[in-house]
């Protein structure tokens, strides 16, 4: 229902879930940092350590219409027909609920799949980084050199949902004055009790040479083992859980008052009549399906 | 008249009273040029801008590079064709040669294009189709059968793999006993336009690059006639781009390879006059016009003033221009004789060097052997009936054709300030800038068709019931089969020792510095294939992918 | 039209087969579906049959729409049919675009491609074919 997808695969989805079974992934950064390339050279890392890797691109950047162009499968054509990396596009409008619950689903079945882990990228425009993170183990944000997107990224708060930094195209000139800035710039962030213990690292790459995707791979291990170690991947998981069923009530109801609606025309004129969406709401939900 | 006015100002401010008095129009058409230029009802005295009295043959050439005009040489009837085998193209050059063309133009089918074998996997049903197949030397060999090469010009249509193609011409002359110092010819090897708009790419761009600099180079010192590169508008028109767009990133794109020639420490005047342009002459007759004059006079100033060249004919734009394939209709093909007739009048009025006039049934497929011959007919029908040749650009003073130019060199200007902001072609290309602007374009016409504000007779408009069956040319599946044999054959045949060793030294040299074009020639005398010396190179300098903007 | 929310868009995988790279018919048709409400999932240049059916199949489409200018388009559309039959897709309708003479087009059609659009045909039409064949958006 909530996808108007097959429920079978849902209950299948489900039915084979051990729990959080694909670790996940998101890559986050402004347009043009090179999050596809990147991406790209850290699926071939995975296939050389012979994982079996899923992407999922999104493009929040969808019409009012709710079309979409999604174009990421062209910079991962190298990996086209390798029957171990799975990639899906998403836009993200198409969905109810927005990405993260699509999301959730997807990487629920590509878990259950086998394929781990599961990378999740998106364009770092309004609210998708922020979704994004909400389904990810580790968020990594990207970035490049001249840093003018820093400052965007301090007004999005994405500074406060990374895990990792990547400072992406090293080979360009002014990358370590970049990776200075944003040092003094997370120092200063910072807040005082706040209960991040977990210094994000900072890791240069050059996805075009594949150079630094070695010491990227190992930075999200050592995230991953700071969440299992510290016991905050369980805490995690159950809060996200709690939250997913929190949104999936949410999309049903939404959609039970939305028939409701529809198919019964004097409640609606009632509701034209009195301008009463609480009451109306209630009424609707109150009735036994 | 109502009143005899005297004051300049006074007549035009009565005309544009009436003028706005009168009904206009509401047919809802747009009255832009096809690329959108807004235009005024009526262009005057007052338009122009002042300058000195432009003349052909001087600087800056915007009413021809030549003083005589087509008075002194009428431009080349020059038409692009090749299909299916080598002996089949080879018969339909005779042919048009023996009917008065007066030039050569090879179409080389997409698996040669992309650099690929016909027996490679994806060469699967793209044999022969849209142009020749050529595998190797034998081919060309077979192409060019019976035809002296030392008596002809010849244009090769091949950009990523164009090195070796010219390679192959040399060979086949050296065979005929004609010294590659005689050959005359112009090989398009335009590779930027290729990111930009035709995409039949296969090395990333530095190495690609080197290769169009290594032939520059090659051609300056050993074959001095022959036009080394074609420097191509027509495809980044084809591809949606506005006339003001083809004009600017082209003349951009001309500017790029004389940088990377420089850079090579090469001297401009040594290489800048074999530096040639191809561009696409659209339906929009006067703003097609404009765009040619205005071509010459960028190049011009931009060669004289920013690059220094000394040598006048450094300073020279030449080109060849083709009817545009994009305006072309199935729907009641016939309109195409007269669609194809204006866009070659505007070439001409243009004063092109050489032209290719589309046949009719383009649009379907290949040419028929009729279709092929009305499309030359119709060059000579310009060239000996109507009388335009006689006077060299009768559109000069046009108030309105001047103001046009102007607006043409202004639009390119303004194009070549942000391409040079984003860092020069490379870095535009890679920030997909080119592609984004074209799409844009071809999105906007697209919906100006939709709303009918613009008119395709035929398509959205006066159309018929049924359309009438046109005959159009097959070819044969059975081509396919023979030509991969032949390849094979070829590859059992040669000296392997020979075509290993030159293949193994090619390689070397790729990943080292020298210019290459010695090694591919041997390689391709050796009956190396294109697919082999391709991926020779490919192990070197890798494939290209682009980020694709829609 | 904004497409009904609480319907999944039809999702379109779009793909350019063949060796030429003729993307400017395929471009403007992705911003014509993407504008009527579908997904559509662009594949880029030079893409074989396999390839088409494998992204066709991961990204869950209904559609692959197929285009083509170099002629070859009676060797790659059935094959793209083909591997769809290979891989039990049939479900997934195919339709192509480019410069298609009439013979072939109802060659095409015997063969399994549902529908071809030739040079000309407007922009609405193929959106109004999508909307005849996927009326309440993805099944």
């Amino acid at each position: 229902m909530v996808e108007k997808r097959d429920p079978s695969v849902r209950a299948l989805g489900e039915a084979l879930t051990d729990r959080a079974k694909a670790y996940v992934v998101g890559f986050t950064g402004a347009p043009g940092t090179g999050k596809s390339t990147l991406v790209d050279a850290l699926v071939t890392l995975l296939r050389k350590l012979d994982r079996s890797v899923a992407v999922i691109a999104t493009d929040p950047n969808s019409s009012f219409t709710g079309g979409a162009i999604l174009g990421d499968r062209i910079r991962m054509q190298r990996h086209a027909l390798d029957p171990k990396v799975f990639i899906r596009s998403m836009g993200a409008r198409g969905h109810l609920g927005g990405l993260s619950l699509a999301a959730r689903e997807t990487i629920r079945l590509l878990g259950a799949f086998g394929f781990d882990p599961v990378i999740i990228e998106t364009v770092g425009v309004g609210q998708s980084e922020l979704e994004v993170a909400a389904v990810s183990n580790t968020t990594v944000v990207v970035l490049t050199p001249n840093l003018g997107d820093g400052v965007q990224m301090i007004k999005a708060g994405i500074l406060e949902i990374a895990d990792v930094f990547v400072v992406n195209k090293a080979d360009l000139e002014g990358h370590h004055r970049a990776v200075t800035e944003l040092r003094s710039m997370l120092s200063l962030s910072n807040i005082p009790g706040s209960p991040k213990v977990w210094k994000p690292p900072i890791i240069a790459t050059s996805a075009a040479r594949q150079e630094g995707i070695e010491e990227l791979w190992a930075a999200v291990e050592a995230h991953r083992k700071y969440l299992t170690s510290t016991g905050r991947a369980e805490r995690l998981a159950a809060d996200r859980l709690k939250e997913e069923t929190a949104e999936v009530a949410a999309e049903i109801a939404r959609e039970r008052v939305r028939q409701a609606l529809v198919e019964d025309p004097a409640l609606t004129e009632r509701l034209l009549e009195k301008g009463t969406p609480y009451a109306t709401a209630e009424e609707i939900l109150d009735r036994t399906r | 008249m109502k009143v005899r006015a005297r004051d300049p100002k006074q007549v035009w401010q009565l005309w544009k009273e009436e003028f706005e008095a009168a009904p206009a129009r509401d047919d809802g058409l747009e009255t832009s040029t096809i690329s959108g230029i807004p235009l005024q009802p009526l262009y005057t005295s007052s338009d122009l801008a002042e300058r000195e009295e432009e003349l052909p043959g001087q600087f800056p050439y915007t009413r021809g590079i030549h003083p005589s005009g087509y008075r002194g040489r009428l431009w080349t009837m020059r038409q692009f064709s090749g299909f299916a085998t080598a002996e089949e193209t080879n018969r339909r050059y005779k042919y048009l040669l023996a009917n008065g063309q007066t030039g050569l133009s090879v179409a080389f089918d997409m698996p040669t294009l992309m650099g690929q074998d016909s027996d490679a996997p994806t060469s699967r049903g793209e044999i022969g189709h849209c142009g020749v197949a050529i595998d190797s030397l034998a081919d060309m060999e077979t192409l060019f059968e019976g035809i002296p090469l030392g008596n002809i010009t010849t244009s090769m249509t091949i950009n990523s793999p164009a090195a070796i193609l010219l390679c192959m011409y040399i060979a086949v002359a050296e065979k005929q006993g004609v010294p590659a110092a005689q050959l005359g010819g112009t090989l398009q090897n335009d590779i930027l336009k290729e990111f930009i708009a035709q995409k039949e790419f296969i090395f990333p761009p530095a190495p690609s690059m080197r290769l169009v600099v290594d032939s520059i180079e090659y051609c300056a010192r050993e074959v001095p006639k022959w036009n080394t590169i074609s420097i191509s508008g027509y495809h980044i028109r084809e591809a949606g781009s506005t006339a003001a767009q083809e004009l600017a990133f082209t003349l951009a794109d001309g500017m790029a390879y004389v940088d990377a020639c420089i850079e090579r420490g090469m001297r401009i005047d040594d290489f800048a006059s074999r530096l040639s342009f191809f561009f696409d002459a659209h339906i929009d007759f006067f703003e097609e016009i404009a765009k040619f004059r205005a071509a010459r006079r960028i190049w011009a100033r931009w060669m004289r003033d920013r690059y220094g060249a000394q040598d006048e004919r450094s300073w020279k734009l030449r080109f060849h221009t083709q009817t545009a394939g994009v305006s072309l209709t199935a729907q009641q093909p016939e309109l195409n004789i007269a669609r194809t007739a204006i866009e070659a009048l505007a070439a001409v009025l243009g004063g092109t060097q050489s032209l290719h006039t589309n046949a009719m049934d383009e649009v379907l497929a290949l040419p028929t052997d009729r279709a092929a011959r009305l499309a030359l007919r119709t060059q000579q029908l310009l060239a000996y009936e109507t009388g335009v040749a006689n006077t060299i650009d009768p559109l000069g003073g046009s108030y309105f054709i001047e103001a046009l130019t102007d607006e043409m060199e202004r639009q390119a200007e303004a194009y070549f300030k942000r391409i040079e902001e984003l860092g020069g072609v490379i870095p535009a290309i890679e920030a997909s800038f080119f592609q984004k602007e074209i799409a844009d374009a071809a999105f906007r016409y697209q919906q100006e068709l939709e709303q009918k504000r613009r008119v395709v007779v035929g398509v959205n408009d006066f159309t018929v019931g049924e359309e009438e069956h046109i005959e159009i040319l097959r070819i044969d599946p059975k081509l396919e089969s023979q030509q991969v044999a032949r390849v094979r054959e070829v590859r059992a045949n040669r000296d392997q020792a020979r075509c290993s060793n030159a293949l193994v030294r090619l390689r070397k040299a790729a990943a080292g510095t020298d210019n290459l074009m010695p090694y591919i020639l041997e390689a391709v005398r050796a009956y190396a294939t294109e697919g082999e010396i391709m991926n020779t190179m490919v192990e070197v300098f890798g494939l290209y992918t682009e980020r694709a903007v829609i | 039209m904004p497409a009904n929310t609480a319907v999944r868009p039809v999702r379109i995988v779009l793909a350019k087969v063949g060796l030429d790279g003729h993307d400017r018919g395929v471009k403007v048709v992705a911003r014509a579906l993407r504008d009527a409400g579908y997904e559509v999932i662009y594949t880029g240049l030079r893409q074989t049959p396999e390839m088409v059916v494998d992204a066709a199949l991961q990204e869950d489409a209904q559609v692959i729409g197929l285009s083509i200018h170099s002629g070859a388009h009676m060797t790659l559309f059935p094959a793209v049919v083909q591997e769809l039959k290979r891989r039990k897709a049939t479900d997934i309708v195919v339709f192509g675009g480019g410069i298609i003479p009439d013979d072939d087009i109802a060659a095409l059609k015997q063969k399994g491609v549902a529908e071809l659009f030739t040079p000309g045909t407007p922009l609405q039409g193929i959106v109004d074919w999508l909307r005849k064949r996927f009326p309440q958006g993805a099944a």
